[in-house]
């Protein structure tokens, strides 16, 4: 799977900044600004320009199953344009049909080509779910399933990329009934090594970015968590880094649609936000260049980093169940869901835990008696 | 005699296939199918009526806004509710937003390839590029060393022998006719509108938080807080740098889009008589004038019959049927008669062949796509319809735009009716848009000025206010044309959805009459150089911008009725 660095002597990049009229300097800039997605310390900007330069252009193929091109589109819409035009079109995206030039059997050709040239080599990003109903018929491409198509494609490559809440956990297509046997590709497709599941409806776009620069600079995978999503963008949780977590930690809450609550940014907790129990670094990186995110323009977070969210997260306006004595110190953080626990009762379970870890933590800290003792309330109230 | 299988159709959203007969060059039959469904609607049931425009919105990700729009118009419709001045406003913005960067795109990303060939562009002499590139626009960016430059970049990617997204296409096929220098300035203007459509679209990350799939919907209203006193709110700085988008908009699309149309359509005037449909062209309608929801429409509505530009009819509402006899669906009362959106009724049902394989049996069902049809007619929507529709009704911007073009291209009103006429109508209303959307910017700051701040129907967010049982429609002009969602709503809970999709209308099959669907009419004629490489069949179906995600649908499995659909 580890890119073969030997066949990477060119040094393609340099070249290819120079061509384009990049500077050194902004190359570095953009070099940080992903390190900063990736959750990495600033230093290692010049660790990944160094790679980033060095390593071989890798072979990308696309495909596109029970999509809605959602996740494609956030992919043209990666940040830091001029720069993430060199990664994405120096590496070498050979089959992705909304793109693509070619159609028909030339289409087919350039995959087929591509998989057999870079075996074992090569990246493919899913993005869609795939059908189990009908004998596949439900999505077909060339004639041939979707199921066909991404086991042929999945067994050669050397890492599997789900983009998209549908690819990832089966999205939209796999809600409540199911009425095509939709499947993520984890499902679809087990045991697959070096799967990677980039959820969100869609994926941000940078997200794709920093991930594939991180597996060109390091030759391996990020860390991942349990539901196989890199921690660089979901290991937090979107209400610990909101902007508008003092206005949830001071009781200041948006009440309707345009009152005076909302118009000062409060809290959407009330208006049905999920932020409190889904993982994604929305407030951290922004969309569309960090232009704005869905709860910095005013909508409540949906959850759509979440498996099953169509189901769980609904009613989007229905707001999580209150929880009493959460105090201002409270902290949501490691709120994890299991699959099959309802957002409600994982939501009071797990900041009940927490609240009594932040209460050990604080006492270890300082140990305010008086403080202590009302949060053991809470607890006790909330764990029965 | 031999048939072409197109499948994947690339360049377009979703999973669509062609199979067409071709006898001594000229394609004598086709058969259009689209080959992926989900079953949104069945999905819908039972589900609040104020979440369903998120779930309609992921129908499709490049039309990322249009489904969220229709669906918030129909339960608006079937409760009752009324949004504010100020949320118009800002859909207005954002619906308009949304037309014209998928135009764009559609021009440079998913058409043009169509047309102008890479590999020719490999030489080109910068210079009288640069030269061809000032003769036509005052556009800054045409000296020879910036044509040098993406000749260059051209250049390297060849070298490579890596061509990527750019391999196996049909490069030095007989049917490219542009010189070199024309190729290399609209590969120099693909680049560019690259960058350009990811920074147009940050209008709908201030006015919708992100895009695709922009998040600000409110059945009602817009969830976004309009207050020049707060900078979480709208404010004059956001209204102000969405002025600016729109500006560079404008820029671009004056000076390189529809001059780039306007260059490139001498070299392929022949296409201004082949892809014609049946001419029975439906506009919905769009974008009133003023506030007053009975002021003109921008786009106006009605019916063209046979391309008789002479006459617009009115749309009647009540004409709009679907037929699956050639989808894969079946009517409980049998497939031979068309249903009402309203009384829609499908059950899916698979009786084509098992995958893999290699051909479609089309003397049965063979489309994931139903038929609609008007008042028994198939209908061509999208731009050209609209803009035929807007012309023959004497609409001022469209008139003057249209008879601009065709004057520019010695061509008169019948060359309208084709491939080429839809290139041309995609740019004029492209252009159109652009220049409306200002006044909407000076509009919201003109009422956030004098205070009126309110952003949604709050009286009719509470379900407890909605009738117990109580349907509705909405309808819009999305980018490829008409689009209707029909809802049903039951103590508050989802009964029944339905969408009758613009690519349903213009890609679906054959009714119970045998009468071809828009795509299948528009593809017979067309001459094929070589079979083996069909590249004027992707020219026709991409004039009409697929998106089969969109198109694919199911209604109620049990064929529930609604009784009345009250339209706007």
């Amino acid at each position: 799977m580890i890119m073969d660095r030997k066949s990477a002597e060119r040094n393609w990049l340099s070249g290819e900044l120079e061509r384009r009229g990049v500077s050194r300097r902004e190359f570095l800039g953009f070099c940080g600004t992903m390190a900063v997605t990736l959750a990495l310390p600033p230093i290692f900007g010049s660790r990944i320009a160094r790679a980033v330069e060095t390593a071989p252009k890798p072979t990308l193929v696309w495909l596109e199953f029970q999509d809605c091109a959602g996740n494609t589109e956030s992919f043209l819409r990666s940040a830091h344009p001029t720069v993430a035009e060199i990664i994405l079109d120096t590496l070498s995206l050979d089959y992705h049909e909304t793109i693509m030039a070619a159609a028909g059997h030339q289409a087919e050709k350039s995959l087929a080509e591509a998989i057999e040239r870079d075996h074992g080599k090569y990246i493919v990003v899913i993005e869609g779910s795939i059908p189990t109903g009908a004998g596949g018929a439900y999505c077909t491409i060339g004639g041939r399933s979707a199921l066909d198509i991404a086991q042929e494609v999945c067994a050669g490559a050397a890492a599997t990329v789900a983009i998209g809440t549908c690819a990832a956990f089966g999205g939209l297509p796999a809600a409540a009934p199911n009425p095509t046997g939709a499947l993520s590709v984890s499902d679809a497709v087990p045991g697959l090594q070096n799967l990677i599941n980039v959820p969100a409806c869609p994926a941000n776009g940078d997200n794709l970015a920093a991930l594939i620069v991180y597996y060109v600079t390091f030759g391996r995978l990020p860390e991942l968590d349990e539901l196989r999503r890199p921690l660089f963008a979901y290991g937090k949780l979107i209400h610990d880094a909101c902007e508008k977590r003092a206005h949830y930690d001071a009781g200041q809450y948006a009440e309707e649609w345009g009152d005076e609550g909302h118009r000062k940014g409060y809290c959407l907790y009330k208006m049905g936000c999920k932020g409190p129990v889904t993982h994604q670094n929305c407030p951290n990186v922004g969309w569309n260049e960090n232009t704005n995110w869905p709860v910095g323009c005013g909508h409540p977070c949906i959850g759509c980093a979440e498996p099953s969210f169509w189901d769980r997260m609904t009613p989007f306006y229905r707001h999580l169940p209150e929880i009493p004595g959460l105090g201002p110190h409270a902290s949501l953080d490691k709120l994890g869901l299991g699959l099959t626990v309802g957002v409600g009762a994982a939501f009071a379970t797990h900041t009940a835990l927490h609240v009594i870890q932040d209460r050990r933590g604080r006492r270890d800290e300082s140990g305010p008696a008086s403080e202590g003792s009302s949060h053991e309330k809470t607890d006790e109230g909330d764990e029965k | 005699m031999s048939r072409i299988v197109v499948d994947p159709v690339t360049r377009i959203e979703g999973h669509l296939r062609i199979e067409a007969v071709v006898e001594e060059g000229v394609v004598k039959d086709a058969w259009s199918s689209s080959t992926m469904f989900r079953g949104i609607e069945i999905i819908l049931k039972g589900r609040d009526p104020r979440d369903a425009w998120a779930f309609a919105q992921r129908i499709c990700g490049v039309c990322t806004t249009v489904h969220a729009i229709t669906s918030i118009r129909a339960v608006e419709n079937a409760i009752g509710s009324t949004p504010p001045p100020n949320a118009e406003l800002v859909r207005k913005l954002v619906m308009s937003a949304q037309l014209v960067q998928d135009h764009v795109i559609h021009f440079y990303h998913l058409h043009a390839l169509d047309w102008v060939d890479i590999v020719s562009a490999l030489s080109a002499d910068p210079a009288k590029t640069s030269a061809l590139a000032e003769g036509i626009s005052s556009w800054p960016k045409t000296s020879p060393r910036y044509f040098a430059g993406v000749k260059q970049r051209l250049e390297t990617l060849a070298a490579s022998g890596r061509l990527g997204p750019f391999a196996n296409a049909y490069w030095g096929h007989p049917a490219y006719r542009l010189p070199p220098e024309a190729n290399l300035m609209a590969v120099a203007h693909y680049l560019e509108a690259l960058d350009w459509q990811r920074e147009f679209i940050k209008i709908h990350a201030i006015l919708g938080g992100k895009n695709p799939h922009p998040q600000s919907f409110l059945v009602g209203g817009m969830a976004v807080p309009i207050d020049p006193n707060e900078q979480s709110s709208l404010n004059v700085a956001s209204m102000e740098q969405v002025r600016q988008l729109i500006q560079g908009a404008r820029a671009l699309v004056s000076q390189v889009y529809i001059p780039d149309v306007l260059a490139v359509a001498p070299s392929y005037l022949e296409w201004a008589s082949l892809g014609a449909t049946a001419g029975h062209y439906m506009a919905y309608g769009e974008y009133h004038e003023t506030a007053d929801p009975t002021s003109p429409r921008i786009m106006p509505r009605g019916v063209i019959r046979n391309g008789d530009l002479s006459k617009v009819e009115d749309l009647d509402f009540s004409l709009i049927n679907e037929f699956v006899t050639h989808s894969w669906y079946d009517y409980e009362g049998g497939d031979a008669q068309g249903l009402h959106p309203s009384q829609g009724e499908t059950t899916p049902n698979y009786t084509g062949p098992q995958p893999p394989y290699e051909l479609l049996n089309v003397e049965g069902k063979y489309s994931w796509l139903k038929a609609p049809r008007y008042d028994g007619l198939p209908m061509e929507v999208g731009p050209l319809a609209r803009t035929l529709v807007a012309y023959a009704s004497g609409r001022p911007g469209q008139k003057q735009l249209v008879d601009h073009v065709l004057g520019a291209l010695g061509a008169g009103p019948a060359a309208l009716h084709s491939t080429l006429g839809r290139i041309a109508a995609r740019a004029i209303e492209t252009q159109i848009m652009v220049d409306e959307m200002e006044g909407w910017v000076d509009e919201l700051l003109a009422n956030m000025g004098a205070g009126d701040l309110r952003i949604c129907d709050n009286d009719k967010w509470d379900p407890s206010t909605w009738p117990e049982d109580c349907t509705g429609a909405g309808f819009h002009e999305a980018p490829r044309g008409a689009l209707g969602h029909w809802v049903h709503i039951r103590k508050g809970e989802i009964a029944n959805y339905q969408c009758v999709v613009p690519s349903t209308w213009n890609a679906g099959p054959r009714d119970s009459g045998q009468e071809r669907g828009p795509y299948e009419q528009a593809i017979i004629g067309t001459p094929i150089a070589d079979p083996e490489q069909p590249l004027e069949i992707l020219r026709t179906v991409h004039s009409f911008d697929p998106c089969m995600a969109c198109g694919v649908h199911v209604v109620d499995g049990r064929g529930r009725s609604i009784a009345e659909v009250k339209v706007q």
